[in-house]
């Protein structure tokens, strides 16, 4: 065995032996903080039972496009054949495990390790190696060296309405089973018959744990508390409904909010609610002038995937994000802005106004950028103490109210699950 | 290449980063055209000619919204910019319209605490030339990178 296995072995008993609470609604901040417990999640989390984001399939458009992604910090590749089929494997060469693709997002007929020159098909087969036989019968590969036998490993893909979701994990269930029917649904009413197009991409970098902006997208108790901009303008609907759905597992959930017809009259899509007593005024308001995205009266849906996807409507703001740990405490988000391929000239042109709302400038959303940090740097020496979030009651369901903490309770049951840690005995 | 616009354009430059680092923020907008194009975007979105980046607006209006917006709104740690700029290469000169370029990097004082390299990248301007002023009739902000530490609240 070797050390590396010796290595990955002591620190899942070690995560066994590390004790949770029973109750839900406490969050032990050594989660947050410890080195061991983030190199145990590259394994029991991204790698384990789980579906990661990669991108998406518009993104892939044409026969050699591919996406250099990661799935925790693994890099690894999805590209579009010939065959018009997606693939997505180890972005590692099987040589001596240099990268084989550096862009972000390329073209390539083929990869070819810039390190010896290996080469590797759009699927991901070696398929040619520098001086194979040597040169004038020295040297070169032995003659049981067998290329088929040297490939990435090559990860189980699923395609949910454009969203390309990849695993290297064999015993992760089918993606409908592991969403469950209350996410597929969420994703198809956005997504379900569209085509995307991408209108902006960037990355914002985050000074906290990835876990910390996972519990804020899922948070749907500060929305109206750290997010002054609607408050401040005046700019708050009347009258909404709303709501948190918390898949079965309790891993993914959706918040969303939509005008209350009953309550309002017509217009409002034009002038939102915009009270005339608000202190202070938008000088231009047609920020907030919206359309019905699909149709129907919701203004508002966040939906989070574990580990680590958003997928979101912010008015006629629609996004990715992809939440990507670069350490301990250090977190990459990556945006995707969209549109879509039939929207109007004005409807884009809504879209880009309403891309101010989001993102690391986001007029709602800059603030989270910062909250995951002053946590991070809050809990410093707390590393014994709890996160208490009892918002709502201590189980992790659907609710019919927005204050509530209910989908932060069930990403930590499907953590704590996947760690394997100790589940403590209820006092 | 007339001095004239080199010159003025130069003023207005300095004069558009005073305002920034060193206040009062309420003038960042004067120095841009009613009807202005402003954004922010990142070099890998610029290239490839995807329109939506970190800030977008299409008027004066919106700049003006951004500053209250960060004074009465958006809460965030306090922080600074120190704005060092190149001198502007001027592309073209059409009547009263100038077209250029210029690199800046911005460095980010957090409270009394970090300074950090924040953002480097170039201006793509149209700048107007009025009786001894220029203002911006679009200024496209061309980020090196792609990544933003933390948040970007005040303007670049
Ligand atoms: S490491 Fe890739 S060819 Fe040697
Ligand atoms: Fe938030």
């Amino acid at each position: 065995m070797s050390a590396l296995n010796v290595g990955a072995k002591a620190r899942n008993a070690d995560m066994a032996a590390r004790r949770w609470p029973a109750d839900l609604s406490e969050v032990p901040y050594w989660v947050f903080q410890d080195e061991d417990v983030y190199r145990a999640e590259q394994k029991n989390v991204f790698h384990g039972q789980m579906w990661n984001y990669l991108c998406l399939e518009a993104e892939l458009a044409e026969p050699g496009d591919f996406c250099a992604t990661f799935i925790g910090e693994q890099p690894v590749l999805v590209t579009r054949d010939h065959d018009g089929e997606i693939y997505a494997f180890e972005n590692r060469c099987a040589h001596r495990g240099s990268l084989l693709a550096m862009e972000h997002y390329g073209h390539a007929q083929n990869f070819t390790c810039v390190y010896h020159a290996w080469t590797y098909n759009l699927q991901g087969d070696l398929t040619g190696v520098a001086f194979e036989d040597g040169i004038g019968g020295k040297g070169g590969m032995g003659t049981d060296f067998c290329k088929a036998a040297h490939s990435p490993r090559r990860l189980r893909l699923a395609n949910v309405h454009g969203l390309i979701f990849g695993s290297l994990n064999n015993d992760v269930p089918e993606i409908e089973e592991y969403l469950g029917q209350e996410i597929l649904d969420c994703i198809e009413r956005l997504l379900g018959g569209r085509k995307p197009v991408v209108l902006g991409r960037y990355t914002q970098g985050l000074p906290n744990n990835w876990k910390l902006y996972v519990e804020n997208v899922k948070d749907s108790y500060h929305a109206s508390i750290l997010h002054l901009f609607f408050t401040t303008f005046g700019l708050n609907k009347l009258n909404q409904k709303g709501g948190i759905i918390v898949s079965p597992n309790g891993a993914h959930h959706v918040s969303w909010s939509a005008i209350n017809r009953d309550a309002e009259n017509r217009e409002y899509y034009k002038d939102q609610g915009i009270r005339s007593d608000a202190e202070y005024q938008l000088e231009d308001p047609s920020l907030v002038d919206s359309f019905s995205e699909v149709g129907d009266d919701v203004t508002l849906q966040i939906l989070s995937v574990a580990p680590g996807f958003v997928l979101q409507q912010i008015q006629n703001s629609i996004a990715v994000r992809q939440v990507l740990p670069t350490g301990v405490d250090s977190t990459d988000l990556h945006w995707t802005l969209l549109g879509f391929e039939d929207d109007t000239e004005d409807q884009q042109l809504i879209r880009l106004k309403q891309s101010n709302l989001v993102g690391s400038a986001g007029y709602v959303s800059m603030e989270d950028g910062a909250i995951g940090g002053f946590v991070q740097r809050g809990i410093a020496g707390a590393s014994s103490e709890f996160a208490t979030v009892q918002m709502g009651g201590k189980d992790a369901v659907s609710s019919e109210s927005r204050v509530t903490e209910a989908s932060i309770r069930g990403f930590w049951k499907f953590y704590r699950d996947a760690m394997g840690f100790a589940i403590e005995e209820d006092k | 290449m007339s001095v004239d616009a080199f010159t003025l354009i130069s003023r207005a430059q300095g004069s558009y980063v005073r305002a920034i680092d060193d206040g009062p923020i309420e003038d960042w907008p004067e120095h841009f055209t009613d009807d202005a194009f402003y954004t922010v975007t990142t070099a890998d979105n610029h290239r490839r000619g995807l329109p939506a980046g970190v800030i977008w607006a299409n008027n004066k209006a919106m700049l003006r919204d951004r500053i209250s917006a960060l004074k009465e709104a958006n809460i965030y740690e306090p922080h600074a910019y120190r704005h060092l700029l190149g001198q502007p290469a001027i592309l073209s000169e059409e009547g009263d319209t100038v077209a250029c370029e210029t690199s800046f990097l911005v460095i980010r004082i957090t409270g009394n605490g970090p300074t950090d390299i924040f953002a480097s990248g170039r201006y793509l301007d149209e700048y107007v030339l009025g009786h001894g002023t220029a203002l911006l009739k679009q200024r496209v902000v061309v980020c090196d990178s792609s990544r933003t530490d933390t948040l970007l609240v005040l303007p670049l």
